[in-house]
């Protein structure tokens, strides 16, 4: 087995880690602010391990189509912009419109 | 390599129907829409993965729409969820 095919492996096993933990932290959290907190930060570095480990891979077994990787790279530089502003977007708006955060013994929500 | 992908792309599938969980029950309408967005983010990947797992990296495009339709999309609802109404004059 190469040791590209091992580094690349790695970095998606990471990346889905990470993914997987902030679906749970969508699942179990107790308010929509922590649940926002959660998933806002696992899901964007998640995916940016998971296209990094891609691009390394595409770059190895297809060397002749190197544009191919720069889409990949407008990808993730995309994704890193954009994600984290949608999820300010939507805690903004619950925040305008009044939603209460959750103190320490209330009923989950 | 490809049995990877195949496996990432599984799991991929099933953190998409453990969010699509709060996207039904989910209380509230802002629950349910960080919980659409979450699942549209993580279909990205998947669309990226199945285009490595079938050998056809042309798939790329697709992604990339996806991901600012999605970015557009999100942005469009929690305006009009602000606000109650999207242009105001």
């Amino acid at each position: 087995m190469l040791l590209v095919d091992v580094i690349v492996t790695i970095l998606l096993t990471s990346g889905m880690f990470f993914m997987c933990i902030g679906a749970i932290g969508l699942l179990r959290f107790p308010d929509f602010y922590t649940r926002l907190h959660a998933t806002g930060k696992c899901d964007t570095l998640g995916e940016g391990l998971i296209i990094v480990s891609l691009i390394i891979y595409h770059l190895f077994h297809y060397p002749g189509t190197p544009l191919m990787a720069v889409k990949l790279l407008f990808l993730i530089i995309f994704i890193f912009i954009a994600n984290p502003t949608a999820i300010h977007a939507i805690v903004k708006a619950a925040y305008r419109r009044g939603l209460k955060p959750w103190r320490l013994g209330e009923r989950r929500r | 390599m490809i049995s990877a992908f195949l496996g990432i792309g599984l799991l991929t599938v099933l953190t998409i129907l453990l969010c699509s969980y709060r996207a039904v029950v989910g209380p509230g309408v802002f629950n349910r829409m960080a919980a659409v967005n979450v699942i549209g983010t993580k279909t990205v990947v998947l669309l990226v993965i199945m285009g490595y797992y079938f050998e056809r990296p042309l798939f790329f495009d697709i992604p990339l729409l996806y991901a600012m339709l999605n970015f557009i999309g999100t942005l469009v609802f929690a305006k009009y969820l602000e606000r109650g109404e999207l242009c105001s004059w």
